[in-house]
């Protein structure tokens, strides 16, 4: 990385500390959240794994984590690893057969939207448990005053929620750019272009694929359980279902699928577009962000399909060339 | 529990009416992706146009009936050819995937559009249609048109595509792209037509579920998942299979709830689907791929 890149990000870090107000917190956290699931997502969405169906994982997160806290009295610190596991039980439960049995592009997409469909109808369908469409808050350990509870991972101050969210994202970022840098990474690429060819030079391409998609699913869980930890109030269309998995897969399309910074920046994009737009038309008129958005959408797929960050890149990367070629 | 229980069988049928609205749903996606190879994600959101404008046209105007119905179902057919025309031609050359997403991006428009135009109640024609009794059955007269109108629409659509000329020409470059073009078929024009043709039973669905249900800008999202199931469950583009798929599905809704609850009706249909996928991959009656 480079030095101005370390700078911004010690910037980054000292935000609290300026007193920036818990308006600007809650917005810099609520990014650095949906930038770690959006990175986690696009671990394998880079490869043409196009999932609609992180909902489930991310729904899986929250909802196993709250429901031991609630109603076992299960601490996170175990709950969140228990919720990981059967994400990752799921993902290979669904991954295997699809992988085993060739379900690509399409078809692959349909499957993952059936699963997400699948865990949000359970949460719902449970709702003596789980609270149904209401959703649900996990108990609050807060109550005798404390500022903070290490059980329950709940605290009062944003501050500390910032720095847990700020080293997510970083550990987000950094096993995007670890698969980046390994040989999974030319395995997964052969793989996306033809998988017949991949298999006859020695690329084990369903078990390369059932691992990435391992990966990706474990972080997504582990994304919606910080998410609930954080919100400290999940509902099973905030977490799960179709328009959440396309939300997903869309603000990493706006971001860009195939740079580091994408989803970031994509988190970034829609969050600021929405809150600005919501700051600058009022709650009077209904939808309106939303129809700039889905409007934009449309518009980058057709125009920009690499994205924000992946355009830049790329017009960037044009203008050096021009500049190289005209030293030379 | 006996096993001819009159409610059981109630359900049974009512679920095969179910099945009806679902397939008619499944036939406009499945010749669309048939010809053109693209999955519209917004389908159940071209659908939630032709409810607004019955509704409008019927409930606000006061016109007839069927002549809401005839706009209505003009007014999707000319979303579908514009959806097809401004979003989905200039993606045709490019990667599969981006055609899945450009459509899903419409899904988000038009939903958050309707939101912005309608605002979110839910709003219904106030028109209910009584139910018939057969012994102590009661089935919705609604469902028995919608069933009915499915076995019309289907039959009709066969026909067209096996016995006219724009019909053979339409199955044609849904069997050879490559080749049509040098026969001296337009295919940007086969696509137009097939797209008015896939919005047109949108809108037919739309005319038939809007006597059943209340039209609200979340609408698609309750029937746009289940119908691409059904299409893919069916083999994608085989009409005759979304067709046998949606019944299957419907009873398993209708049954599954019947025992349990609503919700789990679905996650079993849901299921079965995903249990399917990975035992015959390509579909009921869908070609090898």
């Amino acid at each position: 990385m480079r030095r101005p890149a370390w700078i911004a990000l010690a910037v980054f870090a000292l935000l609290p500390a300026m007193g920036i107000g818990n308006y600007f917190l809650h917005l810099a956290i609520t990014i650095m959240l949906w930038s770690f699931i959006y990175t986690s997502w696009s671990i394998m969405g880079r490869f043409g794994l196009v999932s609609f169906g992180h909902g489930a994982f991310l729904g899986i997160g929250a909802y196993i984590t709250t429901m031991l806290w609630n109603h076992f009295g299960v601490t996170p610190w175990l709950g969140i690893p228990l919720a990981v596991l059967l994400a990752l039980i799921v993902a290979v439960l669904i991954g295997y057969p699809c992988f085993r049995f060739r379900i690509t592009g399409h078809y692959f997409a349909l499957v993952t939207l059936a699963l997400t469909e699948v865990v949000r109808l359970i949460i719902v369908a449970l709702r003596d448990v789980t609270g149904g469409s209401l959703g649900v808050t996990p108990n609050i350990a807060l109550a005798g005053g404390q500022s903070f509870s290490l059980v329950a991972i709940q605290f009062a101050h944003k501050e500390v929620f910032f720095y847990i969210a700020f080293a997510f994202w970083l550990f987000g970022l950094y096993v995007w750019r670890r698969i980046d840098c390994s040989m999974m990474r030319y395995a997964m690429e052969a793989i996306s272009q033809e998988e017949d060819a991949s298999e006859s030079v020695g690329i084990k391409v369903t078990r390369t694929k059932l691992l990435i998609t391992m990966i990706s699913a474990a972080l997504t869980a582990l994304g919606g359980a910080l998410y609930g930890q954080y919100q400290l109030y999940i509902n099973p269309d905030t977490v799960s279902g179709v328009a959440l998995s396309l939300q997903i897969v869309f603000a990493v399309i706006a971001g860009g699928m195939f740079v580091q910074l994408g989803p970031t920046v994509g988190a970034v994009f829609t969050l600021l577009l929405a809150e600005g737009l919501r700051v600058a038309v009022g709650h009077e008129v209904h939808g309106l962000d939303s129809t700039i958005y889905g409007l934009m959408l449309v518009l980058f797929i057709i125009y920009m399909p690499n994205g924000i960050l992946g355009k830049v890149i790329e017009v960037r990367g044009r203008k050096a060339g021009v500049n190289q070629a005209a030293k030379a | 529990m006996e096993i001819f229980d009159v409610f059981l069988l109630e359900t049974v049928l009512n679920g095969f009416l179910f099945g009806g609205v679902l397939a008619l749903l499944a036939l406009g996606l499945n010749l669309v992706f048939g010809v053109i190879d693209v999955v519209w994600i917004c389908y159940a959101e071209l659908m939630m146009i032709g409810m607004y404008a019955v509704y409008f046209l019927y409930a606000v105007h006061h016109l007839p009936l069927l002549v809401a119905f005839a706009i209505g179902i003009a007014t999707v057919a000319a979303a579908g050819m514009a959806l097809h025309q401004f979003v989905i031609r200039p993606v045709l050359a490019s990667e599969p995937i981006n055609q899945l997403l450009v459509t899903g991006g419409m899904l988000f428009f038009l939903q958050a559009a309707a939101t912005l135009a309608f605002g979110v109640q839910f709003r219904n024609l106030g028109l209910a249609l009584p139910s018939v009794t057969l012994g102590e059955i009661m089935l919705p007269q609604s469902r028995i048109y919608a069933a009915g109108t499915a076995l019309v629409a289907m039959l009709s659509l066969a026909l067209f595509l096996k016995k006219t000329y724009l019909g053979i020409a339409i199955r044609a470059i849904s069997q050879d792209r490559a080749i049509m073009p040098l026969m001296g078929v337009n295919p940007g024009r086969i696509y137009l037509i097939t797209s008015a043709i896939g919005g047109g039973l949108a809108g037919l669905a739309a005319c038939l579920l809007v006597l059943q249900y209340d039209v609200h800008p979340a609408i698609g999202l309750t029937f746009g998942p289940i119908t691409f199931l059904v299409c893919v469950l069916g083999g994608l583009g085989n009409m005759l299979g979304g067709f046998i798929a949606a019944f299957i599905f419907a009873q398993l809704i209708s049954i599954g709830g019947f025992f349990f609850h609503i919700e789990w009706g679905y996650v079993m249909a849901f299921m079965f689907f995903i249990v399917m996928m990975f035992i015959r991959p390509q579909g009921l009656l869908g070609k090898k791929r």
